[in-house]
């Protein structure tokens, strides 16, 4: 006979307060195969975790029931308990009293009927457990980083420094992403490319890290420690081992194409490199505007390569990596402008976003470091910089503060007043926040030192009156409307999920919310692993979030990584599907659904009425099978079982429910 | 045929006699029915608002409980006046996310709630949506190429968007598909869904008049031959008040501002006369002779060829 023990948790006030835990514990006494309950504030806690051990001693108890929080939370942290306490892990069951009850209901009866109906079915299931086991397999020593941004170089850079190889995928035909982009960097206007360029040259030179430039990831297979990755390299047209970025093809190249890099302010041609610091150094021909790939004609390139580089029939290939782990590092893009169109974004010229401030105000780019107007090249006397489009603004959909803007619009506004002496800089802003190390001080410089002018409130509206824009908005300290006759209009646009970072998410198998960032395992304690063992994330594909903060989470993603290739071998689940092949069939419609190729047929003997027969069964590698259980739909026979959540043990459950 | 309920609201009665006579002239030229509705009253408009909540839904939800029991309109309810519009809709979204309000509107009508389903239609809407820019292009018979058109929204036609919810609040479209095609231009400005003053017209005449001012300007620099609206109360300020306006900018003033349907009515062939231009207190004359110059030219043109 089963010896049960309930131990039911108050949580603080966060189960007690919507449920009776006296009520609940005197229901556990009277259920069946309970020998022992109590209950605890923190059951979680060290006190918690002790009198749960000294009660499996004292009362001789070979199951347990925690009704606590999620199994989510706390589950694996319940079965260390058991283990130290001598009894197998998995002899655990948690009732989840929090975010299936106590959160969720406000009425205080209804909620302890509820969480007595839940730890009833606990105890029932619980009755069924057997002790499982773990195997161990080998772990592949080697990270794919995506993603080839800041964040993606400080995570294969510290991984390769901790002697593991890198294989790091970029999408675009060169390293930098966003960071590259940049002029200056707040709060100490170091120049980004200064600071960015020798990381990139530095990733592209490690021992340990293989840079595949131009190519995106395309499957992932397999599971922590044993990731298979298809990454698709693109035909650049270009032999990248002759290459020598000479630059003498796009010097001759004829067609003119706006260039992403300089956001359309500038060109670059159809065969090109994104920008002089580019890593590889290695040109790219951008086949949709490219003359030969259009018409079928010019080629001169080929004509001027000394290196006899150019490929025209260069296909893509696709390489598959092993991995032991994956980090994601794919950055973010821009804001939707056209939600805006109160700010005439794409048809008034003199109306940029921030990122097209940033090329303005750069040495190295299209005005050469010239703050001149779009339209007509003139220098602005009046700049006003807009805080928040497509950050805190319900109305466009968007709840959240994109962190950065306050920060780089400080900074431009202290460029602008720097570059164009006696203008006038007004920034509207609904809140400052300047939370960073020196990023307050670095605000306090801009208004008193450098003399902008800070205007409280949102604007409603920019429109082009003959050579002039002219802005519409509050002063809410002022409580009055404003007036502003401007020359630039600067809109401090907030970050996106990048395109397509949820098609990744459904390819990687990891969860993202509702405006397309990836979500992390928990907020607070796990902010760099994701709910799939073995993938990490790094930088803004995860949220909003500045230089200082997607290095710390690199490097934080690295750590983790590092940690998990430095093991020899990984255990497997205990929780896995196992086919009763007494009732298996062979029909192996399981290993048609089995996401995880863990399942294949076996040929088996057996005497039936004294005759020798052969047949097909199911058989399932436990070190591939996560324990999905899709494979227990699939079967039709009931051959098929999940560890841990029998066909007996689920009807238990519910069988104790409708009681 | 479309046929629709229609609640022509107090204005068209009234001072927007001419939105009325236009509608009425062009809806068989486009092919919908407007039926009516019988005994409807005033929605409340901002007399109702501005002073009691309770009178301003009750004003409304009695409008459309006569909507939801009116069977001769089956496919929606079409409201030309956009202050009507905009009462409407806030009525339904009120009573839908307040249960007290509803009780109180309840006892006020004497009668259940019943008109949460009746699909509230601006014109604009049905005229760009049910109607469509290519059967008013198929139906215009006097095209309006050369003209050039600031289409004038105000702030009840669009806003607040989670009710109006059929356009752009910020940079609305559906009056400009409506104008192209007709042929004429709808010029980009900036001031389409600026507010006019609403009634502030007669207690507060200077605010109206300074905003009447800024929207003709920007008219004008956009290079506009005329206003085109749909709100009776946009058109009473911008066409009423331009006297007013001409002192502020200090040059003479004689912006034509007209109907969605007026404009239509011309471009569907429907004789200038018969469109109520005569009770507009800013003369469209200047508008009406370009076009007639305008045919006048084609026609020797084609004489000379």
């Amino acid at each position: 006979m089963p010896r049960i023990g309930v131990f039911v948790c108050w949580c603080g006030s966060n189960i007690a307060g919507t449920v009776d835990i006296a009520r609940v514990v005197e229901a556990a006494k009277d259920m069946p195969h309970v020998v022992y309950v109590e209950d605890n504030k923190y059951t979680c806690s060290e006190p918690g975790q002790a009198s749960l051990r000294a009660s499996v001693d004292e009362h001789q108890l070979d199951r347990v029931v925690v009704a606590a929080c999620s199994p989510r939370m706390h589950e694996p942290t319940f079965r260390k308990t058991l283990e130290t306490a001598g009894l197998n892990n998995y002899l655990l069951e948690v009732a989840n009293l929090r975010e299936h009850c106590s959160w969720v209901h406000s009425d205080k009866d209804d909620g302890t009927e509820k969480a007595i109906d839940l730890v009833r079915m606990a105890v029932a299931k619980v009755a069924y457990h057997e002790p499982l086991y773990s195997l161990s397999f080998p772990v592949t020593k080697r990270a794919v980083v995506i993603g080839g941004g800041i964040a993606g170089i400080q995570a294969a850079l510290d991984i390769a420094d901790a002697g593991h190889e890198v294989v790091l995928v970029e999408k675009t035909p060169t390293l930098g992403g966003r960071m590259a982009q940049l002029d200056k960097t707040f709060p100490t206007m170091d120049c980004s490319a200064c600071i960015l360029t020798p990381k990139m040259v530095d990733a592209a030179q490690h021992p340990n890290i293989t840079l595949m430039a131009y190519s995106e990831v395309e499957r992932l297979d397999g599971y922590v420690g044993n990731f298979k990755v298809t990454v698709r390299q693109k035909a650049r047209s270009v032999d990248i081992t002759k290459c020598t970025g000479c630059g003498i093809c796009f010097e001759k190249c004829p067609s003119k194409v706006p260039s992403e890099f300089d956001l359309g302010l500038a060109h670059r041609k159809a065969i090109y490199v994104p920008f002089p610091q580019a890593v590889p150094n290695k040109a790219t021909i951008d086949r949709e505007h490219c003359l030969y790939y259009t018409r079928g004609r010019c080629r001169v390139c080929e004509r001027v390569c000394e290196a006899g580089a150019i490929v025209f029939d260069q296909e893509d290939e696709l390489v598959e990596i092993e991995a032991g782990a994956v980090v994601v590092a794919t950055g973010y893009k821009q804001f939707d402008h056209s939600v805006y169109g109160e700010y005439g974004y794409g048809k008034i010229p003199d109306v940029i976003t921030g990122l097209e401030f940033e090329r303005l105000v750069n040495a190295s780019g299209p005005t050469e470091g010239k703050i001149k107007r779009p339209s007509d090249g003139k220098i602005p006397e009046t700049v006003v910089f807009i805080k928040c489009v497509g950050s805190r603004d319900e109305s466009k959909g968007v709840g959240y503060c994109s962190r950065t803007c306050c920060m780089y619009t400080a900074k431009h506004a202290l460029q602008a007043r720097e570059k164009l002496p006696g203008s006038r800089v007004l920034v509207y802003y609904m809140d400052v926040r300047t939370a960073g190390k020196g990023y307050e001080e670095f605000y306090k410089r801009t208004t008193e030192e450098y003399g902008a002018t800070y205007v409280r409130g949102r604007v409603s509206r920019v429109y082009q009156k003959g050579d002039k824009l002219v802005v519409l908005g509050a002063d809410t300290l002022l409580a009055r409307p404003t007036v502003v006759e401007a020359d630039l209009v600067v809109l401090a646009m907030g970050m996106a999920a990048n395109e397509g970072a949820g098609d990744l998410a459904r390819l990687l198998g990891i969860s993202y919310d509702q405006h397309n960032f990836l979500t992390e395992a928990h907020p607070k304690l796990r902010p760099v692993e994701t709910n799939t063992a073995g993938i990490f994330l790094a930088g803004s594909c995860q949220g909003p979030k500045d230089i200082p903060d997607t290095v710390a989470q690199a490097s934080g993603s690295a750590a983790k990584v590092a940690a998990l290739l430095s093991r020899e071998s990984l255990q497997t689940e205990a929780q896995i599907a196992q086919v009763n092949s007494e009732l298996c069939s062979g029909c192996l419609w399981c290993e048609t659904t089995c996401p995880y190729k863990a399942i294949s047929a076996k040929t088996i003997t057996e005497r039936v009425h004294g005759k020798e027969v052969t047949r097909t069964v199911a058989e399932v590698n436990p070190s591939l099978c996560h324990g999905c259980g899709a494979c227990l739909p699939a079967c039709r026979d009931g051959a098929m079982n999940l560890l841990g959540f029998t066909h007996q043990q689920i009807l238990a459950e519910v069988e104790a429910v409708w009681r | 045929m479309k046929t629709y309920s229609y609640y022509p609201g107090c204005s068209l009665e009234g001072t927007a006699k001419e939105y009325e006579i236009s509608l009425r002239a062009v809806a068989p030229l486009l092919g919908f029915r407007l039926e009516e509705m019988h005994d409807w009253s005033c929605c409340g408009s901002t007399p109702a608002h501005a002073t009691s909540h309770r009178l301003a839904v009750a004003l409304a939800a009695r409008n459309l409980n006569l909507a939801a029991a009116h069977d001769k309109g089956p496919d929606g309810l079409a409201v030309p006046c956009a202050a009507c519009y905009s009462r409407l809709k806030i009525a339904v979204a009120d009573l839908a996310r307040d249960a007290k309000l509803r009780a109180d509107t309840e006892e006020a009508m004497g009668e259940a709630w019943r008109g949460g389903a009746v699909h509230i239609m601006a014109l604009p809407e049905i005229l760009a949506r049910d109607v469509g820019p290519e059967a008013i292009e198929r139906a215009t018979v006097e095209p309006l190429n050369g003209i050039k058109v600031a289409n004038y929204y105000g702030c009840l036609l669009v806003r607040p968007p989670e009710m109006t919810g059929f356009d752009d609040p910020e940079d609305p479209q559906t009056l400009d598909e409506i104008v192209r095609a007709t042929g004429a231009e709808a010029v980009d400005w900036s001031h389409k869904v600026d507010c006019c003053g609403g009634s502030l017209s007669l207690s507060r005449t200077s605010v109206v008049s300074k905003l009447v001012a800024d929207i003709i300007d920007a008219a004008q620099i956009a290079g506009a031959d005329c206003i085109v609206t749909a709100c009776p109360m946009c058109h009473a300020n911008v066409d009423t008040r331009q006297p007013l306006a001409a002192k502020i900018l200090g040059r003479r003033l004689e912006m034509p501002v007209l109907y969605i349907t007026q404009l239509l009515g011309l471009a569907l062939g429907v004789p200038a006369r018969q469109l109520g231009f005569r009770s507009h207190l800013t003369p469209v004359t200047s508008l009406l002779k370009k076009l007639q110059d305008r045919t006048r030219g084609r026609a020797s043109g084609e004489g000379g060829s």
